[in-house]
C-alpha cells in the first residue's frame, strides 16, 4: 500500500505497541542544549540513571550566551547555565560543542550543517523549532525537559500516533518572495492551530524548488502553525546538500545510505488524513503586525480592522494585539516604523539568508533611527559569511556583526529590544514581550528586514530590488 | 510526581485564546536548573507592570480567585516554545487542573509528565464556565477517574483522555521507571538496526 514518509519513518521506529498506549518509539537523535537539560540531567543524577546511549546525542550552547565580549558571560545565572551544560557533558559522555568549539551554534543550524541530520532519523531536542531537522525528511519534534530526561536514560519516546496533513504549495514564487513568506502565508491563511496534533509533509513544485537552507525555514515554522512537526521528502537537493558533511558516511557507504533516504520519499498515491492547499503565486513579501504568527499580511496591504472578523474571540484578539503592538487598524503597513531589526535565529541565519540580505543592503547605509544586528547562526556561517565578504557589506551598512546563538530571537541575553520599540526581525515569534518586556516584534524575512533596516519602516522589497537592478 | 484524582474549587477565568508559553513563563525566568520555584513568575508580565505593581485589571490579581485550583481559557492553550517551565511555573503556582477546548501537543504532552491535568471541553461548554466564571466564584468538581467536570449548578461534563495518561496521573507513576520493564524491546530493536547497517 502506498504511505507517506510520515508513516514509513513513523512505523520504521515503533519499538513496541499495544492498543490502548502510545507507541514506543525509538530515538535516532537527541540534541540538547543549556536551558531545557539541567533540570533532566539532575533527574539522572537523583535516581542514579545512566545516559543510554551518549553516541546519539549532540550538544551545543546557544540560547543565553552572549554574543559580544566572548568569552566571559557577565551574567550570573546565564553562566551557571553554560557551566552545568558542560559538567553533565563531561560526566555522562555527551558529544558537546561548547562556546570555544569550532562546530558551535544555533541547535538547529548545526544539526544540518554538521550532517547529523539525515533522512529517515526519528530526531528530538528540548526546543520546539526542532521542526527544522524536517526538511530532511526526517521525523523531528521538540519535547519538554521531563521527555529529554526519558529519552536520555531509555532512548525512547512513548507517542500518540500523529495524524498526517499535506500542505501543498502548487506553482511558482514570485520575484523577491522567499521561503519565509510562503511558511508566513500559510500560517496567516489556515491559522495557528491549524496542524494540532499532525505531521505536516509540505509538498508541491514550490517545495520542490526550494533549496535546503529554504526547506528548513519552511519546516522550522511548523510548530507555528501548531503542528508536531513538518516534513518534506528527501531528493536529489537534499543528497546533494548531505555529501560530504562530517558526520555523513562516504563513498559506498554514502551511496548506499543515499538510495536508503531516498525510499523514505512519500509514495504516488498516498493519503493524508487532510490536506490543505495554497498556490506560491498568490505569496507576495509578508510582515507580521500582531503578537501571534497569524497575525500577518502581504506588505502591499495594512492593518486589519475589526470588521473583517466575524467572531467575537477573534475581534478581541485583534483588539489585545494592537494595543500591545501599537498600532491601528487599517494602517498602511509600508507606514509602519522600525527602530531595530535584527537578522537571524535558527529561522534565517544561514549563510544564504545572510547572503539575501546584504545584496538588499550593499552600498545603503542603516538609516539613522535603526539599530541593527546580524548574529550569524553558527561559528561556520559566520566563518563562511566572512571568507565571503558578508561581514564588510554589513559593517559598511552600519550593521554590528555578532558572534553566533539564539540572541534577539528569544532575548534570553544582552540582546534586547526596548520597552515600547519595533524589531524587524527574521526570526519565528512574535509573542508579546518575545524579545524584551514591551518590545514590539515583527516578522519577515532577510531581504524585508535588510530593506527595513535602511528605511527606518516597512518596505516592499520589491521596490528595492527593482531600484537597484 | 503527586497523583491526582479529585479537584474541587473555584476556577481562575483567563479569557485568552492562544495562550503562548511565552507568557505563561517569560524567558528571563529560564535561567534556573531547578524545576520548582516558578511559580511566582507565572504570567509574570500581564500580573505586573514594568515597575512590578500588580495589575489590578488581570485575574490573577483577582483576591476572589486566590486558592483557585482550575485555570481556564479558550483555544490553543500552552501553543509556542515547549518550555517545560510553563506546566512547572501553573503547577507551582497552585493550579492542578487546566481547562480548555484545546492545546498545543508539546505543552499537553508536558503536563501529563508532571501531574498537571489538561482538560478538554467542547468549545460551548467552556464558553459557558468562563462566562459564570467571570462574574461571579463559580466552582466545578473535577473527577479524573469518572473523566468528568461537575459544575456548581449540577451541569455534568465528561471529557476523554489517553488511558495510558490516565492511570499515569492517577497513580503518580514515573514513566521512565515504566519504560525499563521494555528494556528488552529496546535492545531487541537496536540489534536489528545494528543488523541492517
Ligand atoms: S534561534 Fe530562537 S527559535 Fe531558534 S532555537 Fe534559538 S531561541 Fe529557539
Amino acid at each position: 500500500m502506498a504511505k507517506t514518509i510520515i508513516e514509513k519513518v513513523w512505523d520504521q521506529h515503533v519499538v513496541y505497541e499495544e492498543s490502548g498506549k502510545p507507541d514506543l518509539l525509538y530515538i535516532d537523535l537527541h540534541l540538547l542544549h543549556e536551558v531545557t537539560s539541567p533540570q533532566a540531567f539532575e533527574g539522572l543524577r537523583i535516581a542514579n540513571r545512566k545516559v543510554r546511549r551518549p553516541d546519539l546525542c549532540f550538544a551545543t550552547m546557544d540560547h543565553n550566551i552572549p554574543t559580544r565580549n566572548l568569552p566571559t558571560i557577565k551574567d550570573p545565572i546565564a553562566r551557571k547555565q553554560v557551566n552545568t551544560l558542560q559538567e553533565n557533558c563531561d560526566e555522562f559522555g555527551v558529544p558537546l560543542a561548547n562556546m570555544d568549539h569550532p562546530d558551535q551554534g544555533i541547535v538547529h543550524i548545526i544539526g544540518p550543517e554538521l550532517g547529523l541530520t539525515q533522512p529517515g532519523k526519528t530526531i528530538v531536542c528540548g526546543d520546539s523549532h526542532t521542526s527544522t531537522h524536517g526538511a530532511f525528511g526526517a521525523i523531528a519534534f521538540g519535547i519538554g525537559t521531563s521527555e529529554v530526561e526519558h529519552v536520555l536514560s531509555t532512548q525512547t519516546l512513548w507517542q500518540a500516533r500523529p495524524k498526517t496533513m499535506e500542505v501543498r504549495i502548487s506553482g511558482e514564487l514570485g520575484f523577491g518572495v522567499t521561503a519565509k513568506d510562503i511558511i508566513l502565508a500559510i500560517i496567516a491563511k489556515f491559522g495557528i492551530d491549524m496542524g494540532n496534533g499532525h505531521i505536516i509533509e509540505f509538498t508541491g513544485d514550490a517545495i520542490r524548488n526550494l533549496t535546503m537552507e529554504e526547506r528548513m525555514t519552511v519546516c522550522n515554522m511548523s510548530i507555528e502553525a501548531g503542528a508536531k512537526a513538518g516534513l518534506i521528502s528527501p531528493d536529489e537537493t537534499t543528497v546533494s546538500y548531505l555529501k560530504g558533511r562530517k558526520y555523513v558516511p562516504e563513498g559506498k557507504d554514502f551511496e548506499e545510505a543515499a538510495a536508503k533516504w531516498l525510499s523514505y520519499a512519500t509514495d504516488e498515491g498516498a493519503q493524508y488524513d487532510k490536506v490543505v492547499e495554497i498556490n506560491a503565486s498568490e505569496i507576495e513579501p509578508f510582515v507580521t503586525w500582531g503578537t501571534n504568527p497569524s497575525m500577518g499580511s502581504g506588505i502591499s496591504s495594512h492593518v486589519p480592522y475589526a470588521s473583517d472578523f466575524s467572531s467575537e474571540s477573534d475581534k478581541e484578539s485583534l483588539k489585545n494585539a494592537l494595543e500591545y503592538m501599537g498600532l491601528e487598524e487599517g494602517m498602511p503597513l509600508t507606514s509602519i516604523e522600525i527602530q531595530n531589526v535584527f537578522i537571524g535565529s535558527c529561522t534565517n541565519a544561514r549563510l544564504s539568508d545572510l547572503r539575501a540580505a546584504a545584496k538588499v543592503i550593499e552600498g545603503q547605509k542603516v538609516h539613522e533611527s535603526v539599530t541593527a544586528i546580524v548574529v550569524p547562526g553558527s561559528r561556520t556561517v559566520k566563518k563562511q559569511a566572512e571568507d565571503e565578504g558578508l561581514d564588510k557589506i554589513f559593517l559598511d551598512a552600519g550593521f554590528e556583526w555578532r558572534e553566533s546563538g539564539c540572541s534577539m530571537c528569544l532575548a534570553m541575553n544582552d540582546d534586547v529590544v526596548p520597552a515600547g520599540e519595533r524589531c524587524a526581525s527574521t526570526s519565528n515569534r512574535n509573542f508579546e514581550g518575545r524579545q524584551g518586556a514591551g518590545s514590539r516584534t515583527h516578522l519577515m524575512s532577510p531581504p524585508m528586514a535588510a530593506a527595513a533596516a535602511v528605511k527606518g519602516r516597512f518596505v516592499d522589497v520589491r521596490e528595492m530590488n527593482a531600484v537597484h537592478a | 510526581m503527586e497523583p491526582i484524582n479529585k479537584v474541587k474549587s473555584v476556577i481562575t477565568p483567563l479569557d485568552r485564546t492562544n495562550v503562548d508559553t511565552d507568557q505563561i513563563i517569560s524567558k528571563e525566568f529560564l535561567r534556573r536548573i531547578e524545576r520548582t520555584g516558578f511559580g511566582k513568575y507565572l504570567f509574570y508580565h500581564w500580573r505586573f507592570d514594568a515597575e512590578g505593581n500588580e495589575r489590578k485589571d488581570f485575574v490573577l490579581n483577582d483576591q476572589r480567585f486566590k486558592d483557585s485550583k482550575v485555570l481556564v481559557a479558550h483555544e490553543n492553550f500552552g501553543c509556542g516554545s515547549s518550555r517545560e517551565h510553563a506546566p512547572w511555573s501553573i503547577l507551582d503556582y497552585g493550579f492542578n487542573v487546566v481547562i480548555a477546548p484545546s492545546f498545543a501537543d508539546i505543552f499537553y504532552n508536558n503536563c501529563m509528565k508532571n501531574g498537571l491535568l489538561p482538560i478538554r471541553l467542547a468549545v460551548d461548554e467552556v464558553e459557558q464556565i468562563l462566562e459564570k466564571g467571570k462574574h461571579a466564584p463559580y466552582s466545578v468538581q473535577v473527577n479524573l477517574e469518572e473523566q468528568t467536570v461537575t459544575t456548581e449548578d449540577g451541569e455534568n461534563y465528561s471529557f476523554s483522555i489517553d488511558p495510558y495518561y490516565k492511570q499515569m496521573l492517577l497513580n503518580g507513576w514515573d514513566e521512565i521507571e515504566l519504560t525499563f520493564q521494555y528494556e528488552d524491546k529496546i535492545k531487541a530493536y537496536e540489534d536489528k538496526q545494528k543488523q541492517l547497517v
